[in-house]
């Protein structure tokens, strides 16, 4: 206790792991700029932002798995070089990640076990020993010797923490740890968040995006905007609304305006009470909702919702999905992609690496999914391929040539490819998945641009992002999406991203 | 009756040995994630080594010592090219096996067969205990009552056997976990070399005395089947092994049988190997193979 403490008569904990100054760039995008951070030993500090907020980047440069471009990090005061995650653990930082580093086919004391063997020398019984003594000093449940993939993963998640224990972690960092969790297993894990707090006074860092876990269980919270700290407070004193306003107020948007805003149109794309199953749950259950010529709907929500499965399923890939999907007042029968593409309906999905054929070349790419029309049987007519492939290059302004191989392209110019792909057919409807994640500005720029300019040729567009800006700039109305529902329609002239911000977080 | 019964079970036990050996060499190779498909040349290099150093020094062991040397360079060859460089592991161990059968029969011919047309030495003869079934040689005793356990043990309870396993199925944990991935691969790729070389020398320098072209005639390829069959486990593995010689065994008696004499006895000949693939038929589907099987491990 220091000499103030004495004086005042309060107890003020000692600084477990403060940052200093922290920075990282990538290429010219800010990351993280000049964060400073202190973690008390044994407050559990929630760390709060927007996807791309910068938190996650924070705490790989905690954990050694980035080098930071400026800043220095303490641990219990003194200065430590993180380089690696080795030096982090042995430093005494944990981290538990969204995939767990778990071997499957193992036991949950061989997984403990495995961080300290020798050559020949393995302590299965002093795995077994320090696993027991852990669990009854948390107060947690765990078969030792169960193997990992038989656990739910609720339970993996807690082996994932025994194990940075077991390493020697004095401060462990949660990375959004609820979001592969069911409902009912999130208030066990904040339970257990508790208990490691109280039980032997480890600091937790949780990485969250959702306000009510905050105001069960941190003690203090940062809220992090575009890269930096723009309050550290009292859990206790804040209330959800004020923690909302923190992370998104202020948050540049510039609106493009490009022609009239008007959503009379007849509807193009129906979705009817659709059901997706996956997992043991409805990851979607009974949403319904409507497209209509010439409007683009966005749809926002925390990611993992079931945006996602929503993208899916709007070309019936599940196998237990229910509802009905109507394209131009047609129903699609049959459910494949080919029937959707023949109704008039086109996808760009959320991860362009797995929607591209990276071996194969630019105009390849470009017809790949309506070969019929660019082939007699059996034969490729490569005349009109390329015909079509330069007027593509020319009207989408991607920079390559048509025998390019797609693999070798920037993000920017693929994103152009796969969206020349899609309006190139000249669908009634489409649905575009994250089109502008991990793209530089003058690229997003365009393809936003691009979006609009679809939309007035009357083009249905059900927009699902990540990015809230780039929803509020692009759409005509907006569905919030929670646990699997719409749970809220706004239309444009009533866009307020803090009030739509509140209800993606489901108050 | 009861003496050919005593007879095929002897045989069973010999005609084991060397896939014991070879097939558990396999399981520890494909435990850590790598298929090696140089096993049978690998035989075949411990085979001809093996006899050849045992017949200029005139003593069986160094010439086992020296296959089981050659064998675990073998293991680091394929290391090299699968671990260090990333070719696909079909081709590396297929192009090993083509190479080092070929290599094995050219040396075999420029050293020996200008002189006495084949290397001889004198064998090791089996103990002469209570009867065929225990009338073994030295080395099939070591096979399933030291090398079986001990290769158990390893797996299992040995801090390099959960290293093997933990490369095996998930390389990128183990790799957080401060395990060098590669130095496992090429420990478990050596270690299974020189116990398949170990196999093939049994056949030179017990079973025959004398190296032939086609000496291991694909018994390689069966050990690859058995390690399937046997799910990557110790006992499963050595129990697989044991049934292959058994049906081998059988159809040597049967050919002896006079109503059998007019079918062609490549039809008996065929039959351990057709018993291997209805035993892969039956037992091969949905096996859970070691996670990161023949995935070469980058750093991202």
């Amino acid at each position: 206790m220091s000499t103030a403490d004495a004086v005042t008569g309060y107890s003020v904990a000692a600084s477990a792991v403060s940052l200093n100054g922290l920075r990282k760039m990538y290429g010219d995008v800010v990351a993280v700029a000049n964060v400073d951070l202190e973690v008390r030993a044994g407050e559990i500090h929630a760390l709060l932002g927007e996807n791309g907020a910068g938190k996650t980047t924070l705490m790989r440069l905690l954990y050694g798995l980035a080098k930071p471009d400026a800043g220095s990090i303490s641990i219990d005061g003194a200065p430590v070089s993180i380089t690696s995650p080795k030096i982090a653990r042995a430093a005494g930082i944990g981290m538990v990640t969204q995939h767990f580093s778990l071997v499957k086919t193992m036991t949950v004391t061989e997984n403990l076990a495995l961080q300290d063997a020798g050559f020949f020398s393995l302590d299965l019984a002093g795995a077994r020993r320090k696993l027991l003594t852990l669990c009854e000093e948390i107060g947690l449940e765990i078969d030792p010797d169960a193997r990992i993939d038989s656990l739910p993963v609720a339970m993996q998640q807690r082996v994932e923490i025994l194990k940075a224990l077991a390493g020697g972690c004095k401060v462990l960092i949660l990375d959004e740890p609820t979001a592969v969790l069911g409902p009912q297993d999130v208030d066990s894990l904040l339970d257990v968040i508790r208990r490691l707090r109280d039980t032997i006074g480890l600091s937790v860092i949780l990485i969250t995006h959702k306000m009510h876990e905050i105001s069960q269980v941190a003690d203090r919270v940062s809220v992090l905007r575009r890269g930096e700290i723009v309050a550290t407070e009292n859990a206790s004193g804040m209330s959800i609304a004020s923690l909302t306003a923190l992370m998104v107020e202020g948050v540049q948007q510039e609106i493009i305006e490009t022609g009239e805003r008007s959503s009379q149109g007849t509807s193009v794309l129906a979705i009817k009470d659709l059901t997706v199953h996956l997992r043991g749950h409805d990851v979607i259950s009974e949403l319904s909702l409507e497209v209509r010529r010439g409007e683009i709907v966005g749809i926002a929500g925390v990611s993992g919702n079931g945006q996602s499965e929503l993208v899916q399923a709007l070309s019936g890939v599940f196998v237990h999905q229910t509802g009905e999907i109507h394209v131009d007042g047609k129903l699609v029968k049959g459910g494949s992609p080919s029937a959707f593409a023949e109704a008039g309906f086109g996808r760009l999905g959320e991860d362009r690496h797995a929607s591209a054929v990276s071996a194969l070349t630019v105009e390849e790419n470009l017809i790949l999914d309506r070969l019929h029309f660019f082939s007699k049987p059996g034969i490729l007519l490569k005349r009109k391929i390329r015909k079509f492939a330069e007027e593509s290059i020319t009207n989408f302004a991607i920079k390559a040539k048509p025998d390019q191989a797609i693999g070798t392209l920037s993000g920017g110019n693929m994103q152009k490819v796969l969206l020349a792909r899609l309006f190139g057919e000249r669908p009634l409807a489409a649905v575009v998945s994250q089109p502008t994640r991990g793209l530089d500005v003058v690229s997003t720029r365009y393809v936003r641009q691009l979006l609009m300019v679809e939309r007035n040729t009357g083009v249905g567009i059900l927009l699902v992002s990540e990015d809230l800006d780039e929803i509020l700039e692009l759409s005509d109305r907006i569905l919030v999406i929670f646990k699997g529902k719409i749970i809220g329609e706004v239309a444009r002239k009533d866009f307020d991203r803090i009030a739509i911000g509140a209800m993606m977080a489901g108050v | 009756m009861i003496e050919t019964l005593i007879g095929i079970i002897g045989a069973t036990l010999r005609i084991s040995t060397p896939l014991v050996f070879a097939s558990l060499g396999e399981v520890i190779t494909e435990r850590a994630g790598m298929l090696n498909l140089s096993i049978e040349g690998t035989m075949y290099t411990g085979a001809f080594v093996g006899i050849t150093v045992a017949a200029q020094t005139g003593s069986l062991t160094t010439g086992l010592i020296a296959a089981i040397i050659a064998g675990a360079i073998v293991g680091c060859i394929m290391g090299f090219l699968v671990i260090t460089l990333g070719v696909n592991q079909h081709v590396a161990g297929l192009g090993l096996t083509l190479l080092l059968i070929s290599a094995s029969n050219t040396a075999n011919r420029i050293l020996f067969t200008n002189k006495d047309g084949m290397v001889r030495v004198d064998p090791w003869k089996p103990f002469d205990f209570a009867g065929p079934i225990f009338s073994q040689y030295w080395l099939t005793y070591a096979a399933f009552l030291i090398l079986a356990p001990a290769l158990w043990w390893l797996l299992w309870r040995s801090g390099i056997g959960i290293r093997i396993r933990a490369v095996g199925e998930n390389p990128e944990s183990a790799d957080v976990a401060g395990i060098s991935v590669a130095r496992t691969r090429y420990f478990a790729l050596a270690l299974g070399g020189a116990l398949m070389a170990a196999g093939g020398a049994f056949i030179t320098l017990a079973f025959l005395g004398s190296f032939t072209i086609n000496i291991i005639n694909g018994r390689g390829w069966v050990a690859i089947a058995l390690v399937i069959f046997g799910r990557w486990g110790i006992w499963r593995t050595v129990s697989g092994a044991l049934l292959f010689a058994l049906v081998s065994a059988t159809q040597q008696q049967l050919r002896l049988v006079p109503a059998l004499s007019d079918l062609p006895f490549e039809i008996l000949l065929a039959l351990p190997y057709l018993a291997v693939i209805a035993g892969l038929a039956i037992t091969g589907r949905n096996v859970p193979y070691p996670g990161a099987y023949l995935k070469p491990y980058r750093r991202l």
